[in-house]
Formats: structure tokens, sequence, C-alpha cells
């Protein structure tokens, strides 16, 4: 068979990586031409819409974080399958199963709200943002479970300065892509779609809040939050909103889904918090997926240097 | 079929069958098919096993009467074991990996969460049934005393759907339909219960009605 379905086109398919992927400093070495590639590019664009947004795209030339742990980083096996979306399915193994055919082509993510510069960003615009940097974070589940992941992105305040929130932005909403006939199991999973998530101001723009395009040296798969994520790691793994699409900047605390349909098991904060176990989990301890027996969890799950200042007189035990 | 239901080689064929879900846990185990988090997938197994073991066992008196084989009784014990064969594994993983033996740690955590208080609680009350599942129990008790003692089950079953239903996050699909499943097989006893208890009354009124006839 010599047609292939559009949908299996990838950017590799077309331009080599190396070249799409330092295309701006591709376009500077081409000099005296780079207009003319330039209306070139866009041409191509116009003639070739990519069709699955960077598909098993690999990132190279990744500049190293400071913030990375140096503990051993969970297996790629694990971290795609064993997820929490339930959009795709309630069991961990769902996502990987039902999201194979998630079309995340053309995908747009709106910033709008208490901002001076509202836009829309095209996966190209954001990837061009800032340089992309590997994160390896650990990863702490609310059911008191946790990962190392090398997760690929840069400081979501990177696109908060380019936006320019106004003073009155207090709060940043999130939200993600919700499509039922994408996502047919979604309807089973007993909450509420789309799924929401939000942080005060202040934490998004903490440099450890990563906006994430990748993991593991490529960008995303479908079952971790394609093509686009938040990764908040001192905060448990549900704030961490997949599959972004709008970010709305605001004045008032905004609702939350897990918060909405379970309020006395998740807070708007959602800390992690070895000191503080609303009802259902105990959270002082994890079970890091690989070992048997459970570990103490960390007071922020081990970014109180980064994060803990943010929080001086507030009640914790009151907002959790 | 009552040749088949009372011969040895039918309980042993019934045994093994329930030994499979163990077999196919240490078959995965093997195989690298327990997925990421080894102990959750174990947990989760061993307790929905429990739980339909419980339901399975609920079933042989439903099916004996209505189906007319009163020979299932050959196994019943069996099955009822294996639920708690199954509960016991079920609770050594929250044991072990989960609380790490820390007795102090586990006494907090049943308190403290719903859902374990209840799971806790049904699986107490299997422990005396289990124990007094041997044919001299059943003699020393008495058989009255006895039945009375293994109405617990009723009980289990209910606090195996409760903390099934209070331990999922939002899509409580499955614990309702094992909830449907206890509820069927438990109003199917009360029918009886009180279908009796009407006859009782009704065949006392008679009696007395004889009795008021013969007076006059």
């Amino acid at each position: 068979m010599l047609i292939r379905k559009a949908h299996d086109l990838t950017y590799a398919d077309v331009t080599p990586k190396s070249v799409y992927l330092d295309r701006r400093k591709f376009l500077r070495a081409m000099g005296v031409v780079g207009a003319t590639a330039v209306a070139g590019k866009s041409l191509f664009d116009l003639a070739l819409p990519p069709q699955t947004t960077l598909a098993a795209t690999k990132f190279s030339d990744l500049a190293k974080s400071p913030f990375s742990t140096s503990e051993k980083q969970n297996s790629y096996e694990d971290v795609t399958h064993y997820n929490n979306f339930y959009e795709f399915g309630t069991d961990k193994s769902d996502p990987a199963k039902n999201s194979k055919n998630f079309n995340t082509s053309n995908w747009i993510v709106s910033v709008e709200g208490e901002v001076a510069k509202p836009r829309k960003f095209t996966m190209d615009e954001i990837l061009k943002l800032a340089p992309l940097e590997e994160r390896i974070y650990r990863h702490r589940c609310v059911e008191a479970w946790s990962i190392v992941v090398p997760w690929i992105g840069f400081s979501f305040n990177s696109l908060v300065k380019v936006v320019e929130p106004t003073p009155k932005a207090q709060f940043v909403a999130f939200q993600s892509y919700y499509d039922s006939r994408q996502m047919p199991a979604g309807r089973w999973a007993g909450i509420e779609f789309p799924y929401v998530e939000g942080l005060r101001l202040d934490e998004a723009m903490n440099p450890l809040t990563l906006l994430c395009v990748g993991m593991y040296g490529e960008s995303l798969p479908n079952q971790d939050g394609a093509p686009v994520r938040m990764v908040i790691p001192w905060k448990y793994g549900f704030k961490s909103i997949k599959s972004l699409v709008k970010i709305k900047f605001q004045s008032k605390m905004p609702p939350t889904t897990w918060n909405l349909a379970v309020p006395s098991w998740y807070g708007f904060y959602s800390n992690v918090n070895p000191n503080v176990s609303p009802v259902r989990w105990n959270q002082a301890k994890e079970r890091r997926l690989g070992e048997i027996f459970r570990r103490d969890t960390l007071m922020f799950n081990g970014y109180s240097d980064q994060v803990a200042s943010m929080y001086i007189g507030m009640d914790l035990k009151k907002n959790y | 079929m009552h040749t088949l239901l009372t011969s040895k080689w039918t309980k042993v064929a019934v045994f093994m069958l329930c030994l499979i879900p163990l077999g196919a846990l240490i078959w995965r185990a093997f195989h690298n098919g327990l997925g990421a988090n080894p102990v959750e997938f174990i947990q989760l197994t061993t307790g929905r096993w429990t739980l339909r073991f419980l339901i399975i066992t609920l079933c042989i008196t439903p099916f004996r009467k209505l189906l007319n084989l009163p020979d299932l009784i050959r196994f019943r014990r069996m099955l009822g074991l294996f639920a708690f064969f199954y509960v016991c594994l079920h609770f050594l993983t929250y044991l072990g990996p989960d609380q790490s033996f820390d007795l102090s740690a586990i006494w907090k955590d049943v308190a403290k969460r719903p859902f374990i208080t209840v799971g806790f609680l049904g699986f107490l009350l299997l422990v005396p049934l289990a124990m007094t599942s041997t044919a001299g129990w059943i003699r020393r008790l008495g058989g009255k005393r006895w039945q009375m003692l293994h109405r617990a089950i009723y009980f289990a079953a209910v606090a195996g759907v409760i903390h099934y239903y209070w331990k999922v996050k939002s899509d409580v699909r499955m614990p309702l339909f094992y909830g449907a499943l206890v509820a069927i097989l438990l109003l199917w006893r009360v029918g009886g219960w009180l279908s009796r208890r009407r006859s009782v009354v009704a065949a006392r009124l008679s009696s007395e009605g004889v009795r008021a006839d013969g007076a006059r």
C-alpha cells in the first residue's frame, strides 16, 4: 500500500529532524536567502499543514536544568502505561489503549483574561517561546505513588511574560481538551469535563512550574498529555493538567475539577504534604513505582527550597 | 447431574478452578505482567476475587432451590473458604507492602479512613466463619446457632461492596455492579423469609379458626 493515511505523516516524513528542530538557526545560516526561506516555509505550511503535531519527534540539544534530580528515572514503559487520564478511561492501563488515535494536529492554546496581550499559540509558536530544557522531576500522585520523569519544556513564566498579565491577574485557570467523540470513555469517568485546574499567579510564575512538551527526549505521548501540558512538581499530580487548550488569567480563584467532585479529598492548593492527609489517602508515605515498600513523602515533594516561601503564614492544614 | 455433583472428582476440579486467579497472578509475576505497580495490581485482583467468591458462595442456596440441585451444598464451604483465602492475600498486601507491618500505623489508618474501616470489618467478620467451618464446629455449636453465626457472610458481602465503592475515586460502575449482585442475592433471602413468615402466620390463624369453631 503506497497511500498512507494523512494522520500518519509526521514532520519527520517531510523534513529532516535536525533541520526542523533547528530551523531558526538553519534560517539564520541561510543568510541572504533568509527572507525567501521564511516565505517558503509559510507556503510549505499552507500546502502541508502539520498532521500529527510532533508525533514521536525527538528533541536534541536539550539544556540541562539545575532543578533536575539525580534519582533513578522510571522506565518509559511504566510512565506510558500507568496513567490517570480519565478522559481516556479510569483504569491505569486505559489511556495507553484509548488515546492511540487522539488527533493533536493544528493544536491551539488560547491565552485570555486579564492580560495585556491575549492571543492564541500554535504548537510551533509555543516551541519557539524559550529554549527547551530537560527537567528530571519527582512526580507524586495523590494516590500515594510516585515516579521520576525526565520532562521536556521550559518555565511557564516564559509564556506569562509574553502575554503580560494585568495587575488584576491573581490566578491562572487551565483547561484541558475534551471531545466526547475522541474520548468516548470519558463519559464513564464520574467527573465533569473539560478538566479544569488552577494556580495562584505566584505559583504559576515559579521557575519550577513547567510548560511541558515532551519527555524521555521525545514529544509527549498522547496518554501523557500530548501535545502540551503543565508539570507542577511540588503539587499532587492531578494539578498538572494534560492536553492544555486554554489558559485564563483572572482575579478570582478558579474552580478545579477534583475539588468540585469531592471537596474533602482535593483542595485547591494540593501541595504535597506528608503532614496533612485529607480522609482518603495517607500522604505520609508513597510507593515509588518499581519499589515494594513505601518510602517517606517529602514536604513539597522535596522542593521546599524553591517553593516553601510562597506559603509562609498560610495554614497548610486548612489550605490543603 | 446428581452423580456429577456428588463425584469426588468434581470437587477436585472446582478446587483447581478456584486456584486459577492465584495461578494467573503467579504467572504474571514471572512474565512481567503485573504492570507498573505490582502491589496495587495484586491488591485489586485479590480484592475483586474475594467479592466474587462471596457472591458465588451466596449463589449456592438460591441455585439449590431454584434449579432443584440440592447437591450444590457440597461446594459451599469450599467456595466460602476461597473467599477467605483471597481476602487473606488481600489483607497481607495491605499489612506488608502498604504498611510495612507497622501495627500502630495500621491501627491509625483503620480508624481514620472509612473505606479501610469497613473493609477491615468485613475481613474480621469472615474470620470466625472460616474457623467454624468444620463439621466438628457445626456439631459443637449446634446447627441452629452455627447457621445464625454464618449469616455474618451477608454483612461481610455488604461491607466488601461498600469498601470497594468508597475506594474508587469517581468511576463507580464496578462497585455498583457487584453491589447489585449482592442486593439481588440478599433480597431473594428477604423474600423467602417474608413468605415463610406469612405462611406461618396463616397457619397459626387457620388453626386458631379451627379452635374457635370447635369451641362453638
